[in-house]
């Protein structure tokens, strides 16, 4: 008799198909960055006391996790700002890992210690370490993070990593000074062992999700590429792309109508430093919001027998993603827009940009049509919600059709 | 290992691995390096093995488990210490448990 089975996760009907009302959850640890990202979305000072003193404490962190446990998950994010800064990573870490939980670590491998590689050989976060790589040289890397000496203590991370075997992936902020790196960035990644894939490069910068910085958000509006170099980064195998295009068109072409989220949010979570559960890492305005502080829960629903995470996603965020926009801006461009899988417009962007949930962001629509145009969906001039549907579905069947001839 | 295993023996689930039951499911999750393919893998084990599983304390011999599964389930105890034996030497050959006596 067989007593034992090991299988893939994804292998397991369990952990599929919604079954669970939580698989994964990201938590920011702190929105505090040792260093200073001139294109960076969320971070605050890294000795920042009011910051510090607002974030989760550990037993909030450990009550976060052992919520989600419960509701099933098998995974955890800690990102932040730099989640190392926290003093207690290494016991969140443990108390995840202990929980069954994979820990997938988001880190600029600055802080990553002697001390933390033997702990991640001892207990292995499951999950490759993600790191973000902002140049290889101290010339490009310092002035990204706007701080001298970051490059030596990246590379320091990066060679204890190595010397313990530990898994990590790497990925790229691409930025004017880093721009020229790409090959130099690419023959690293080759020799890293678990990267199998084509690293991912972040270039369409998101402004300040807490809307806190105006004079941040002209400086990060002036680094995004533009749409036509967007398209040259994402067509530089252009067979590759279309192939790729071709497959996904095929699942996520067509327009949501006055529906706001047509994404995934909510149906995760985000916690961030502070204790709030977000529907995605990005969208933080205060009506899509839920905290999971104990006491503000029971003031809110003294009735509801639910802990406040499993209330968040099985109650508050199902209320959200109901709503249906009345922007008639967004009801006449979005809304009737067949080119959703194309472009990035959700209601976190639209807040990141606009402060609203459903406002048209211009850089993001040039640059779905940018694509579009390639891939021969749309002509030069045509607007993709100006279509008649007959003619764009004509058009969409005539580009997935293709990779079946 | 497996060779050695016998009744007289107590076990109890190793450090190494998490047991969570989600949704009915009895799930072992290696944590510590050199169990399976963290990355990817989980275990999990049939009805029989979930029951046994629980009985595992630290305290109590094999053979007590055994006695006390026939017992509750009113099974022949010798076909109960077969599914105790079988279950452990495949826990225990994979590292997932450690033998206390």
């Amino acid at each position: 008799m067989v007593y034992i089975q090991h299988k893939k996760i994804n292998q397991y009907e369990l952990f599929s198909g919604g079954k669970l009302t939580l698989l994964h959850i990201d938590i920011e640890l702190t929105e505090r960055c040792n260093n200073n990202c001139i294109h960076c979305y969320i971070n605050q000072p890294q000795n920042d006391p009011v910051n510090k003193s607002r974030e989760m404490n550990t037993d909030f962190v450990k009550s976060v996790l052992l919520q989600a446990a419960e509701l099933g998950s098998l995974s955890v994010r800690f990102t932040g700002g730099e989640p190392l800064l926290r003093e207690d990573f290494q016991e969140l870490y443990i108390f995840a890992r202990h929980l069954g939980m994979r820990v997938i670590l988001f880190t600029n491998a600055t802080m990553i210690t002697q001390e933390l590689c033997q702990l991640f050989s001892r207990i292995p976060p499951g999950k490759p370490i993600s790191i973000t790589v902002y140049g290889m040289h101290a010339s490009s890397y310092d002035a990204i993070v706007a701080r001298k000496g970051a490059f030596d203590e990246f590379w320091h991370g990066i060679n204890l990593l190595q010397k313990y075997n530990i898994p990590f992936e790497v990925k790229q902020s691409l930025l004017p000074q880093n721009q020229s790196e790409i090959p130099e960035f690419e023959a690293f990644v080759a020799t890293l062992p678990n990267m199998h894939y084509e690293p991912g490069y972040s270039m369409n910068f998101d402004l300040r999700a807490r809307r806190d910085n105006s004079a941040k958000n002209s400086i990060i509006k002036g680094l995004r590429v533009s749409p036509q170099e967007t398209l040259a980064m994402l067509t530089r195998d252009p067979e590759k792309y279309v192939k790729e295009m071709r497959k996904f068109a095929s699942k996520f072409m067509g327009h949501p109508d006055d529906r706001l989220f047509s994404c995934g949010a909510g149906l995760e979570t985000c916690v961030d430093a502070y204790g709030i559960a977000q529907m995605c890492m990005l969208l933080r305005h205060p009506d899509t919001v839920y905290p999971l502080n104990p006491e503000s829960h029971q003031k809110r629903h003294p009735d509801t027998e639910l802990k406040p995470l499993k209330y968040a996603l099985t109650k508050f965020f199902p209320r959200v993603r109901q709503q249906r926009s009345r922007n008639p801006d967004y009801l006449n461009r979005c809304a009737r827009c067949f080119l959703m899988g194309l472009c990035d417009q959700c209601p976190a962007k639209s807040w990141e940009e606009h402060g609203t949930l459903d406002t048209p962001v211009e850089y993001l629509c040039e640059i779905a049509h940018a694509k579009a145009r390639f891939l021969g969906l749309i002509n030069e001039g045509e607007k993709a919600w100006e279509l008649e549907e007959e003619i764009w579905k004509a058009r969409l069947n005539n580009f997935i059709s293709d990779s079946k001839s | 290992m497996a060779s050695k295993i016998n009744l007289n023996q107590v076990y109890v689930v190793s450090e190494d691995v998490v047991v969570r039951e989600i949704e009915g499911e009895l799930i072992i999750v290696p944590i510590a390096a050199g169990i399976g393919d963290m990355e990817a893998e989980l275990y999990t084990t049939n009805e029989i093995g979930k029951i046994i599983l629980y009985k595992f304390d630290g305290k109590q011999s094999l053979a007590d488990i055994a006695e006390d599964l026939s017992v509750e389930f009113a099974a022949p105890l010798a076909e109960i210490e077969r599914d105790v034996l079988g279950f452990v030497t495949e826990l225990a050959k994979r590292k997932m448990l450690i033998m206390v006596n």
